[in-house]
């Protein structure tokens, strides 16, 4: 039994079949890539399984038992949570008072979550920016506060949506760095990303998605080579 | 510590004051008082109610009216009226906030309820239709929370002020507060880090409506008459969110501080232009329009720019 676990899962949006009988299984351990074209149903993916919608049929399994029709909170809760494409910091709040929101799940007295806030913040490496509000921080800075607010929550599956779109190189590499050091913490990952170096560096299985299909599933090296995967990117022709 | 002094200063004095500088102290600190109440919900949770007079109307009546029927003391009266409001205010939350109504909509939301109200309460015998209600006050019976002279109910008035404040600045440290916050800068992301928007939100409408209801008492026993649109009007609705917004929204001190400012100036107003009907509304509403033009985040928005730039330099 996977650790997480979608089974015939298919999203409608009125005529739109955006995520089409998808299985996937994410180990414990496991960090697993999404990738596909743009309008391929990643995204989507990540709001069916964190709750933001319901899936039109099939199942999502977390821990062995179903998740579907719980609210993101409540996921949340059970040790599943995500960050967002577009960085959504509570803008007005200090970096420090945004991860403690995320704190408060494991920790409802405000001393400790504050304390176990800090040593996350830290370990993303905004140490420096503690108190700073959330709304002056440059880009890269809000993608690593995305992913501090969810490690504050204390999650077992951690959905990643495009955490280095958008950043430099030095940056990329820093964001890899990072989720290495969350992997090694125990956390398992299921990542959407676009940055090609990044995705075949840390997945130990890649899963294609392609209007709204599952097109390919293996190790990195082999999906790179798969000739249906390299059609769907770059078109028929090619 | 310039905390305790106000407070020290707002206990020793009135007993000094006239009563004509006294009555404007009540009306401030009273008007203070419902702004602390309304920051609950419009402030920290950031959910822009427009009809807090439901709340304040239902706990001026449902304590007049066990007083008046019953003879019941609305020292009960009033805890009795702030659960009914409570009740009321998880009705109407519920309601708005499980169909995803925002911003103005749950604005018009609020304020239809509070009409809803009004018209109820012009049209039922029962409850003194638009007549209304005589509260008695005589003789001074503290028990019944009647008192003869006005400095009693300065202190009550102070007193429910000083404790509204102590709750909304320890929930402004708690985890509650926290959850307030990121549910008004951003639901879906507050979601994803375990903040259960909903109840979240049916929390504060709960103490924020509670917390009115206790002031609509305090106007009837202060004032000892209450009608449908003095109390479920939209003249409380306005008065509760002013000070405020005018204050900043969402700071502890907020609310009394626009109280300070806006009361005095409307008696001011009022002052300036007496005999003329209508004009001092007229230039209190500029005086209202230049102040949120300018001080869009209120008067505690421009101290923590202060003390913002004195902390950088």
């Amino acid at each position: 039994m996977s650790l997480l676990e979608l089974s015939g899962l298919t999203k409608r949006f009125g005529g739109l079949l955006a995520v089409s009988n998808f299985d996937l299984g994410v180990e414990a351990g496991e960090i697993v890539g999404l990738i596909g074209p743009n309008g391929a149903g990643k995204t989507t993916v990540f709001h069916l399984i964190a709750g933001f919608h319901p899936p039109t049929a099939g199942d999502i399994r977390f821990k062995g038992s179903s998740i579907v029709g719980a609210k993101p909170h409540a996921i949340c809760r059970l040790g599943l949570t995500r960050t967002f494409q577009i960085v959504q910091p509570f803008a007005g709040l200090s970096v420090i008072e945004n991860v403690m929101v995320g704190a408060f799940n494991r920790e409802p007295e405000a001393a400790a979550a504050r304390r176990s806030a800090a040593d996350i913040v830290d370990f993303v490496g905004l140490g420096a920016r503690r108190n700073a509000p959330a709304r002056s921080l440059t880009l890269s800075d809000r993608k690593r506060l995305e992913i501090a607010r969810g490690l504050a929550t204390r999650p077992e599956v951690l959905l990643l949506d495009e955490a280095m779109s958008g950043l430099n190189p030095t940056e990329i590499d820093e964001i890899i760095g990072l989720i290495r050091r969350i992997h090694a913490r125990g956390v398992s990952l299921l990542i959407i990303e676009h940055v090609m170096q990044a995705i075949m560096a840390l997945s130990h299985r890649l899963v294609v998605l392609h209007h709204g299909e599952k097109l390919a599933e293996g190790v990195p090296a082999d999906v790179a080579r798969d000739r249906r995967v390299i059609e769907a990117y770059l078109g028929e022709s090619a | 510590m310039g905390g305790a002094l106000a407070v020290a200063a707002l206990i020793a004095l009135p007993p000094l004051m006239s009563k004509y500088h006294l009555e404007i102290l009540i009306s401030v600190l009273f008007w203070a008082y419902l702004g602390i109440a309304w920051n609950v919900l419009g402030g920290y949770a950031g959910q822009f109610s427009f009809g807090h007079a439901a709340f304040f109307g239902i706990g001026a009546y449902t304590s007049t009216l066990l007083l008046l029927r019953a003879g019941l003391t609305p020292w009960i009266g009033m805890a009795l009226g702030g659960a009914l409001a409570a009740a009321f205010g998880l009705f109407e939350g519920y309601l708005s906030f499980r169909y995803g109504l925002k911003g103005p909509y749950f604005s018009l939301v609020t304020l239809a309820f509070a009409e809803m109200l009004r018209v109820i309460a012009v049209n039922t015998k029962a409850v003194g239709s638009s007549l209304g209600l005589v509260v008695p006050t005589a003789p001074s019976a503290p028990g019944l929370f009647i008192f003869s002279g006005k400095l009693p109910y300065y202190y009550i008035i102070l007193a429910m002020g000083v404790l509204a404040l102590a709750l909304t600045w320890k929930i402004g440290r708690s985890r509650l507060g926290f959850s307030l916050a990121a549910v008004r800068e951003n639901e879906d992301a507050a979601e994803t880090a375990g903040v259960d928007a909903l109840a979240t939100k049916l929390r504060a409408m709960a103490l924020s409506s509670f917390l009115t209801a206790l002031g609509g008492t305090f106007y009837a026993q202060y004032f000892a008459y209450i009608d449908p649109t003095i109390t479920f009007g939209p003249s409380v609705s306005i008065g509760a969110l002013l000070p405020a917004i005018v204050g900043g929204a969402g700071t502890v001190l907020g609310p009394v501080l626009g109280s300070f400012v806006l009361t005095p100036l409307s008696e001011l107003t009022r002052y300036a232009l007496r005999g003329r009907a209508g004009a001092d509304i007229m230039l209190y509403g500029a005086i209202l329009v230049l102040v949120i033009s300018f001080l869009p985040q209120g008067i505690m928005g421009v101290v923590r720019e202060r003390r913002a730039r004195a902390g950088r330099s």
